[in-house]
C-alpha cells in the first residue's frame, strides 16, 4: 500500500495554500509534515482525509490490499485533528465504543487500548472530568480500537506530557512495524524509524 | 514543492463575462442606456395609467394595480434570478453566479414589499380592510420572509464562496417548497380575485388596461435590470475590497 | 448508523442534553397562551389545536440548533465525513433521534397539554395524529436549517428565521387537520395525507441537501 500525492493544491477560502505538492509514503513509512504557523500542514491533512476539496492534482492509494477493496482514501484512514472528537458527558467507555461501532473494524478492545496510552481503569469517568492531556491520550486510544492502514496526525502530541509522547512514539513506530501509515504534523522529534520530513516554506526542501 | 501564501486566487475564466473587470466594464457601458429605457418606459406607462378611463367596478382604485401587478411580477422574477444564480454557483461554478443570486435578493424583497403595501392599499377600499389573510397576500409575505432570512445567511457568512454555496442550497430548497408554500395557503383560504392576465386563453382584461399594465411591466423589468447590475457592481467592488484587506493583513504579518 | 442513532438519543437525555428542556419550553407556550387570550374555555378549546403545533414547531426548532454544532465543535463531525457510509443517511439517523427525543415526546403529551386547553378526545387524537406524522418534517427541514449555520456563532436565531417559512404548509395542513376533524362537512383525511407526504418528502430532500451543505461548508 502506497499513499500518492501529484501535483497536489488546495485553496482554502479564497487563499491558495500550497500548490504543485508530491510526495508518497508506503507501507511501513511515515511522513512527518513540519513548517510555521500557517505555511498548510493542517490543511494539508484534512485534504488527505477528504475534508477539503482538491483545486489541482490528485491524492489516491496505490496498491491497497484486497480486504480494503476500492475504499476512498479517507475510509482507510484514521485523522486525529486539533480536536478529540469526545463527548464530555459520555464516559470514556461510552466515547471509545462508539467510535468503534460507527468506524468498524474492531481492533484492540477498549481496555487494551486504553492500557497502551497508560489509562487503564478510567473507563467509567465521563470524558469531561479529565484533563487536557488525558483527553488526548483518550483520542489516540481511538486510533486503536478500529483499524485503519493510515493515521493522519495533526499535531498529535499536543497537551502530552514527555513521557506520554515517548509512549506515543512507540504506539506510531508498532503502527508502522505493521505495515501502516503515518502522516503526520508536529514539532517535536518523534524518534521514529523509516520517517520521510517534509517542510513546507523551503522550497525543494525534501529530506531523509 | 513551492508555496506562494501570497497568490490569491484568480477566479476561472468559463466565458469572457467571467472576468470580473470586463464584466464591470460591461456595466458600465450598460447601466446609463438601462436607466434611461428605464425613465423612458416609466413615463409612457404612468401617463398611460392615469389617462385610462376609471374602471366601471373598481373606479379609479384600479390604476395602482399599474404598480401592484409588475412588482409581484418583478418579486417571483427575483427569486428566478436567485434560482439561476444558485444553479450557477452549484453546477457550473461561475464566479458571477452568486454575485447575481445575492444582488437579487434585496431587490427582490424591496418588490415583494412594494407587492405588499400596493395590495394592502388596494385592499382598503376593495375589501374595506388593509389586510386580508388571502391565499396571495399570505404567499407574500411568506416569500418576504425568506428574501430576508436568505440575505441575512449571505451575511452572517463572511467568506463569499462558502455563504454562496450554502445560500445556493436554501435557495433551492425554498424554490422546490415555495409551490407547496402556494398550495398550502390557497387551500388554508381564498378570498383574492382569481390570476386575471395570466390565465390560460385569451386575457379577461380588456385591451385599455393591458397595454399601460405591460408596458409598467417593461419598465419595472428594466428597473431591476439597472439595479440589478448595479448591485453587482458593487458586490464585485465590495469582494475587491474585501480581497486587498486580507492581502494587507499578510503583508503586515510578514 | 444504530450507534450514531443510540449515542445521539443518549447525549439528549444526559443534563444538558436538551430533550427534557423542549418539553418544557413546550409545556411553557401551551401554558401562556391562556393568559394571552383569556381563561374564556370555549376559546381556549378553539384554538387548542393551533397552540399544540405552534408549541410543537417552536420546541422542535430549540433543540436543532445543536444538531450538527456540537459534532462540528468537538470535531465528530469530521470523523462522520470519512465514514464509508452516505452523510444523508447518516444526517437521516440524527433527524431520527432528534425526532424521537422531541417530536415524539411533544406527540405523546398532547392528552395532558389538551386538558388544559379544554379540548374534547376527538380533537385530542387528531391533534395527536397530526403531531405524530408533521412533527418529523420539522426535524428534516430543520437539518438543513441546521448544517447551513453550523459555524456560525449565534446560528439558532438565523436557524428560525430561515426553517419557519418552510414549515408553514406542514402547520398549515395539521392544524386545518384538526380542524377538519371536529368540523362535520371537512373530511379529516385530505389535509392528513398532505401533512404525511410533506414530512415523506423533507425525510429524503432534508437529509441530502442538509449533506450536501455540510460537506461545502468544511474548511
Amino acid at each position: 500500500m502506497k499513499v500518492v500525492a501529484e501535483n497536489l493544491s488546495v485553496v482554502r477560502g479564497e487563499d491558495l495554500i500550497f500548490s504543485d505538492l508530491s510526495f508518497d509514503v508506503s507501507k511501513g513509512k511515515a511522513l512527518i509534515v513540519r513548517g510555521p504557523n500557517g505555511a498548510g500542514k493542517s490543511t494539508l491533512l484534512r485534504a488527505i482525509a477528504g475534508l477539503l476539496p482538491i483545486e489541482g492534482g490528485q491524492i489516491k492509494v496505490e496498491d491497497a490490499a484486497p480486504e480494503f477493496g476500492d475504499a476512498r482514501l479517507a475510509e482507510l484512514c484514521h485523522y486525529l485533528g486539533p480536536d478529540n472528537a469526545m463527548k464530555s458527558s459520555m464516559s470514556v467507555e461510552e466515547n471509545l465504543q462508539f467510535w468503534q461501532e460507527f468506524a468498524g473494524q474492531p481492533h484492540f478492545d477498549i481496555d487494551e487500548a486504553l492500557d497502551m496510552v497508560g489509562l487503564g481503569g478510567l473507563e467509567a469517568i465521563p470524558f469531561g472530568h479529565l484533563s487536557t492531556g488525558q483527553r488526548r491520550r483518550i483520542s489516540i486510544a481511538r486510533l486503536l480500537v478500529s483499524y485503519r492502514p493510515i493515521w493522519l496526525l495533526d499535531e498529535p502530541t499536543s497537551g502530552l506530557d514527555t513521557a506520554s509522547e515517548i509512549q506515543f512514539a512507540g504506539l506510531m513506530q508498532a503502527h508502522l512495524d505493521d505495515e501502516g501509515i503515518i502522516i503526520a504534523a508536529t514539532h517535536i522529534p518523534l524518534g521514529l524509524k523509516g520517517v520521510t520530513e517534509f517542510v513546507f516554506g523551503e522550497s525543494g526542501s525534501e529530506h531523509e | 514543492m513551492s508555496i506562494d501564501t501570497n497568490t490569491i486566487v484568480a477566479p476561472k475564466g468559463l466565458t469572457a463575462l467571467a472576468n470580473p473587470t470586463r464584466f464591470l466594464a460591461l456595466v458600465k457601458m450598460l447601466v446609463p442606456w438601462l436607466a434611461v429605457i428605464t425613465v423612458v418606459l416609466f413615463g409612457i406607462g404612468l401617463w398611460m395609467g392615469f389617462s385610462v378611463a376609471d374602471d366601471y367596478q373598481q373606479g379609479r382604485t384600479v390604476r395602482i394595480m399599474f404598480v401592484h401587478v409588475p412588482a409581484v411580477w418583478l418579486a417571483m422574477g427575483a427569486y428566478m434570478t436567485m434560482v439561476s444564480g444558485a444553479l450557477g454557483v452549484l453546477v457550473w461554478r461561475h464566479p458571477l453566479a452568486d454575485v447575481a443570486a445575492r444582488a437579487a435578493a434585496p431587490l427582490g424583497a424591496g418588490f415583494t414589499f412594494l407587492g405588499l403595501v400596493t395590495g394592502s392599499i388596494w385592499g382598503r377600499p376593495m375589501w374595506g380592510t388593509w389586510w386580508v389573510w388571502d391565499a396571495r397576500l399570505t404567499s407574500f409575505l411568506v416569500l418576504l420572509i425568506i428574501y430576508l432570512g436568505l440575505m441575512a445567511l449571505w451575511n452572517s457568512i463572511e467568506e463569499p464562496a462558502k455563504s454562496a454555496r450554502m445560500a445556493a442550497v436554501v435557495v433551492l430548497v425554498g424554490a422546490i417548497n415555495i409551490p407547496i408554500i402556494k398550495f398550502s395557503v390557497e387551500w388554508f383560504t381564498t378570498l383574492h380575485q382569481s390570476a386575471s392576465v395570466t390565465r390560460l386563453g385569451a386575457p379577461t382584461m380588456s385591451a385599455e388596461f393591458l397595454y399601460p399594465l405591460l408596458i409598467m411591466g417593461l419598465a419595472f423589468l428594466f428597473l431591476f435590470l439597472t439595479l440589478h447590475l448595479m448591485a453587482m457592481r458593487n458586490e464585485i467592488l465590495r469582494r475587491q475590497i474585501r480581497s486587498l484587506q486580507r492581502r494587507a493583513a499578510r503583508e503586515v504579518l510578514k | 448508523m444504530i450507534a450514531l442513532l443510540k449515542r445521539d438519543i443518549r447525549l439528549a437525555l444526559r443534563s444538558g442534553g436538551g430533550a427534557a428542556t423542549a418539553l418544557l419550553f413546550y409545556l411553557a407556550v401551551v401554558v401562556a397562551m391562556p393568559f394571552a387570550v383569556g381563561p374564556n374555555q370555549e376559546l381556549l378549546s378553539t384554538i387548542g389545536g393551533a397552540t399544540l403545533w405552534i408549541g410543537a414547531l417552536l420546541a422542535g426548532l430549540l433543540g436543532l440548533e445543536r444538531l450538527f454544532q456540537a459534532d462540528f465543535d468537538d470535531g465528530s463531525l469530521d470523523q462522520m465525513m470519512m465514514s464509508p457510509v452516505p452523510l444523508a443517511g447518516q444526517v437521516f439517523v440524527k433527524c431520527a433521534a432528534h425526532w424521537l427525543v422531541t417530536g415524539l415526546p411533544l406527540t405523546l403529551v398532547v392528552p395532558v397539554f389538551g386538558i388544559f386547553l379544554g379540548m374534547d378526545s376527538i380533537t385530542i387524537q387528531a391533534a395527536m395524529a397530526t403531531l405524530l406524522v408533521g412533527t418529523p418534517a420539522i426535524s428534516f427541514i430543520g437539518a438543513l436549517g441546521a448544517a447551513v449555520t453550523v459555524s456560525l456563532p449565534r446560528g439558532g436565531l438565523l436557524l428560525s428565521v430561515l426553517v419557519l417559512p418552510l414549515c408553514i404548509p406542514i402547520l398549515i395542513f395539521g392544524v386545518g387537520a384538526i380542524r377538519a376533524a371536529v368540523t362535520e362537512p371537512d373530511p379529516f383525511l385530505p389535509p392528513f395525507l398532505l401533512v404525511s407526504a410533506i414530512s415523506l418528502f423533507f425525510a429524503v430532500l432534508g437529509p441530502l441537501a442538509a449533506a450536501f451543505a455540510l460537506r461545502q461548508g468544511m474548511d
